[in-house]
């Protein structure tokens, strides 16, 4: 079977005549092949939310998490591969105790997503083990300096967004975020904002199953803590898509 | 057998120690330090211009007592760890984070080391604060401090002279009184007074000669 990298693209070890490397563009369609993840920065705090697909009936609500706590001040969400994912994250939790421990500060979101992204470049130079196939968003807020938001892609490049999309429909889910007013949006109305992208922009309902939402934030609310949405918000924030839904039609 | 060549280099071959009094006083605009100038090998002064005010970062000092050895590579260390910090975070190190880190050398460290340090320094986060690491490797942030062999003649002088927000004048007088007294009294203190005022602006260096100390009771 051939395809454009043919020959170029069996290790990360190898450039290509036009100076990529393949099997770093490959980890990035493995992110393209998982659901969408979002995340905004408002006003007062950062919001993430998940398009979670539900494989099966069977399955406990809440499982197979996609939002992490790193510190009690930062939230990673992740798409692509999620072992991939956790891995990220068991490193980024060690850096933020380490970093704790010696200095009694809590780690600064920049130095850590810096790390991190120094962590994912060392799987893109060998050719015995494989780039991550996951991005990550990482989000903090701090009292004086506001909110912050990050994403590292598979091939460590790490930039600071107002708003983000990382999965299968990142591209629609991106257009969406772009006609928000992030700076003057809180993060309650936020809640409403993500649903309404995931469960119409994103989620289609003819071709997939099931979703369920998996939300998140650090916000002024939470006192600069991470902390899943609560549950009732995002029944609340469902029921207004559903309601935005009848108006339109 | 009476031995003169090994009774004689005896002194010489004692680990060299900073026989020490040290102070940091916090006052209204940041802090002061203030030290002796003695470095002693038993009873022979290896140095007797010393400078103990060892700089960690622009506006962080240390104040270094025990082992020379021991307090040399540590502050090493913290200065060479709060310079990658400050170029990673992009912002000036607190002096709470330094003085951290001491505590984390001295106090993973603790079965080999013999230090004491006093931190101190200003930042635009706490102001001037003063925080002291005595040998066990704890650390205490405290509104002024004493270290070294001559700080045990100091304490009812510090406890009767201590002001909160004192000014930069009176804080000065109060450090140099106190080294001065130190010396007097303390056989491994000796030789001149080196001061540095750090506040806001950055770091003033003093030093008062030994002939220009003021002489308190003599006889």
């Amino acid at each position: 079977m051939s395809g454009i990298g043919t020959g170029y693209d069996l290790y990360p070890t190898t450039f290509s005549p036009d100076g990529r490397i393949f099997q770093v563009e490959y980890a990035h369609k493995a992110v393209e092949n998982s659901s969408t993840a979002i995340g905004l920065c408002c006003k007062d705090g950062v919001v993430f939310g998940i398009e979670k697909i539900i494989l099966s009936k069977m399955l406990v609500e809440g499982t197979n998490r996609r939002v992490f706590s790193v510190g009690e001040h930062i939230g990673i969400a992740t798409a692509g591969l999620t072992a991939d994912g956790r891995r990220i994250v068991q490193n980024a939790r060690q850096e933020a105790k380490n970093y704790e421990n010696f200095t009694s500060d809590i780690i600064p979101i920049h130095v850590l997503t810096e790390r991190l992204s120094i962590y994912v470049q060392v799987f893109t130079l060998y050719n015995y083990i494989r780039p991550f196939g996951c991005s990550l968003m990482i989000g903090s807020y701090d009292e004086e300096k506001g909110p912050s938001l990050y994403c590292i892609e598979p091939d460590s490049v790490a930039l600071g967004f107002y708003g983000c999309a990382i999965g299968k429909g990142k591209q629609e889910a991106k257009t969406e975020i772009s006609k928000l007013k992030l700076s003057e949006m809180t993060c309650k109305d936020a809640v409403k904002e993500i649903a309404k992208i995931l469960i119409k922009t994103v989620h289609d309902e003819t071709k997939e199953k099931e979703m369920e939402l998996e939300m998140s934030w650090i916000c002024k609310e939470t006192k600069g803590k991470h902390k899943l949405v609560p549950k009732k918000l995002i029944e609340e924030a469902v029921e207004w898509v559903k309601g935005q839904e009848n108006e339109e039609d | 057998m009476f031995d003169l060549e090994k009774e004689f280099l005896y002194d010489l071959n004692k680990e060299v120690k900073t026989g020490t009094t040290v102070m940091a006083v916090t006052f209204k605009d940041g802090v002061i330090i203030a030290a002796d100038s003695r470095t002693s090998s038993g009873s022979y002064a290896v140095n007797r211009v010393t400078d103990k005010l060892t700089p960690v970062h622009d506006q962080i000092y240390c104040l270094r007592s025990g082992s020379a050895a021991d307090t040399q590579i540590i502050s090493s260390y913290v200065s060479y760890y709060t310079n990658m910090f400050s170029i990673e975070e992009g912002s000036q190190p607190t002096v709470k984070k330094a003085a951290h880190m001491f505590r984390e050398f001295l106090y993973q460290n603790k079965q080999y080391l013999h230090a004491a340090i006093i931190c101190a320094g200003w930042d635009p986060i706490d102001g001037g604060s003063v925080y002291s690491l005595p040998l066990g490797g704890s650390i205490v942030k405290q509104p002024f401090a004493t270290g070294g062999s001559g700080s045990t003649y100091l304490y009812g002088y510090c406890d009767m002279n201590f002001k909160e927000n004192m000014t930069e004048e009176e804080a000065e007088k109060f450090v140099t009184y106190g080294i001065t007294e130190a010396i007097a009294r303390d056989g491994g203190s000796g030789g001149i007074v080196r001061k540095a005022i750090i506040d806001k602006n950055g770091v003033r260096r003093k030093t008062v000669y030994g002939n220009k100390l003021k002489k308190f009771w003599e006889k």
